[in-house]
């Protein structure tokens, strides 16, 4: 880590479309930036190995998903340093980032912070979920971009919202065979979503969104107003059995099935950070609460992208710049005149990119039954906790999600409720009959991800440090 | 089940899954490589012993964690393979000292 030794102005984490964006603006205007990634190269989720993919015809992953390489162009000429393979597991209010990278872990300390964290995918709780066969479409699509690997066998392909829609369309031009798509969007959503029409009829999205529906429609079989949808199978999964609105249930031989009710943000970190939070009725998550400068409850540390909230790649670049146009600003870098004035056209970008977002928002947020799940439904995937269980905690008195960990360990496993949250939060609720915001999320803590007793040991220590534990 | 595109790009590299030689493309996460060879199932769970496989591959669900050279609990998602890497699945709670 030697040549971590730099006292940066910023740090930005994550190099998605926001953090690739925020960085490149920064370190162009002077702060000293570094970039710390997970990943082994950037792009962040959406624009996955967007540097070095696998998949030689760039057709199938389509336009949308080069225009990535647009951003890390000016990334790599802008200066800023860039640390991929860096897992950062903490966070302070003293803005110190705890970090680890090839084993061994330290502490940087910055003047800002920037999180760009973005998005992960929605839970998608159903009997069977967790059975081998079984993932999210999310998921594969990564495996499509970075590994050119598409499902064999028979596939069904379930849930609702537009990346279920794009990863279909993807396959197809792949080659690859889907047995059908199981369409879960409420019908009542449509009636809902219509008052939002005239903004999403000026929308970028309307297009190209529209034509590439229609184009997956024509050549694959789609199942709409899906409900009782389960994952049967002893070992793996066998097949997909579901109904058609009340109709009888009815049974689909399957290898795979690729599960998507849209994505939420990647909260943990802000979190854990202690920044504050909000429940977004809307997009049914919890959402740091961000001033439009992307600035947290906590002082010097920005959230910008999915992370702060649903809006999408495009979006996403735009709110990177506005948060490192506010860094700027708050470490003196410029004055408020030139911030105002820089972000002028960046604000009228994301305006654009977020017009008919409400539309989108209202058609495809997932239905009370695919949110709130039946009892005998696994909804913490790592301590194995059903959501009757979570139910019976309740009648007994629990009245959050952090009452619930004590009781049932749910949130407790290694994926510290990043799967399992927004389905406790919302099942308390329904039981309770009370409103998600006032049931609450977990309380994270650092370190949001597992490090090893030998990493933290292998923390930089100073002779104050070791003097007082030899000496007390 | 996954298979490759026939015509992905890259170098092909040797690891190992549970002692049998493998392939994995060059840049493949763990995950992705036991995918690609027909894994069903990279453990089983420590609280029931039910089998599970990757289901996220982004790094949050956990679901997919191995045994790589000897570490136990690697998030198979996060690796990426390099040539000769012993990988093997995990039964349960990962083992004292490994």
């Amino acid at each position: 880590m030697t040549e971590m030794t730099t006292r940066y102005d910023l740090a930005v984490i994550g190099a998605g479309p926001a953090g690739l964006a925020a960085a490149t603006l920064a370190a162009e205007r002077g702060l000293t930036t570094v970039l710390l990634d997970e990943q082994p190269v950037p792009g962040g989720q959406i624009y996955r190995s967007v540097t070095r993919n696998p998949v030689r015809n760039p057709g199938i992953l389509g336009g949308d998903y080069w225009h990535g390489a647009d951003l890390v162009g000016p990334f790599r000429d802008s200066g800023a340093a860039y640390r991929p393979g860096t897992t950062v597991w903490s966070v302070s209010r003293a803005l110190e980032i705890g970090l680890s990278r090839d084993g061994a872990a330290r502490i940087l300390p910055v003047k800002h912070i920037i999180l760009a964290t973005g998005a992960l995918e929605r839970p998608f709780p159903i009997p069977g979920w967790t059975l081998p066969g079984v993932m999210g479409a999310g998921a594969a699509q990564i495996l499509l971009k970075s590994s050119a690997l598409v499902p064999s066998g028979r596939l069904v392909m379930a849930g609702t919202g537009p990346l279920l829609w794009l990863l279909a369309w993807q396959y197809l031009r792949a080659g690859a065979r889907i047995d059908a798509i199981l369409d879960t969007t409420p019908g009542g959503n449509w009636r809902a979503a219509l008052r939002h029409m005239p903004g999403f009829l000026r929308s970028p999205y309307l297009g190209k969104g529209a034509a590439l529906l229609l184009d997956v429609r024509r050549k694959v079989k789609v199942i709409g107003n899906v409900t009782d949808l389960r994952a049967v199978g002893d070992g793996a999964l066998r097949s997909v059995a579901f109904r058609q609105g009340g109709g009888p249930e009815r049974s689909l031989p399957a290898d795979t099935l690729l599960l998507h009710q849209g994505v939420i943000p990647n909260i943990n970190l802000a979190n854990a950070t202690g920044c504050g939070q909000h429940w977004d009725e809307i997009q049914r998550c919890w959402v740091p609460t961000v001033d439009e400068w992307g600035a947290s409850s906590v002082e010097g540390v920005s959230i910008a992208g999915d992370g702060a909230g649903i809006a999408g790649a495009v979006a996403a670049e735009h709110r990177g710049r506005l948060a490192a146009l506010g860094a700027l600003h708050r470490l003196g870098a410029i004055g408020p005149e030139e911030r105002d004035r820089e972000a002028a056209t960046h604000r009228a970008a994301l305006a654009e990119a977020q017009r008919g977002r409400m539309f989108l928002d209202t058609l495809y947020q997932p239905g009370p039954d695919f949110r709130v799940p039946k009892d005998d439904t696994i909804v913490c995937r790592c301590e194995e906790v059903t959501a009757g269980q979570v139910r019976d905690a309740v009648r007994l008195g629990v009245g959050g999600p952090n009452q619930a960990k004590s009781f049932l360990r749910c949130g407790m496993g290694p994926c510290q409720g990043r799967l399992c949250g927004p389905t406790v939060t919302e099942v308390i609720a329904d039981a309770r009959g009370v409103s998600p915001a006032e049931v609450g999320y977990y309380r994270l803590r650092p370190p949001v991800k597992p490090i090893t007793l030998a990493e933290l040991a292998s923390l930089p220590k100073s002779e104050d440090e070791i003097h007082a534990v030899l000496h007390p | 089940m996954f298979q490759r595109l026939p015509d992905a790009a890259g170098e092909r590299v040797s690891f190992t899954i549970d002692g049998r030689v493998a392939e994995a493309l060059a840049g493949d996460t763990v995950a992705a490589a036991l995918m690609a060879n027909g894994v069903v199932a990279c453990r089983t769970t420590p609280v029931s012993g039910a089998p599970r496989a990757p289901f996220c591959m982004m790094g949050v669900c956990f679901d997919c964690l191995v045994t790589i050279d000897d570490v136990g609990n690697r998030q198979g998602c996060q690796v990426t393979v390099r040539p000769g890497m012993r990988v093997e699945t995990q039964k349960g709670a990962r083992e004292a000292a490994r």
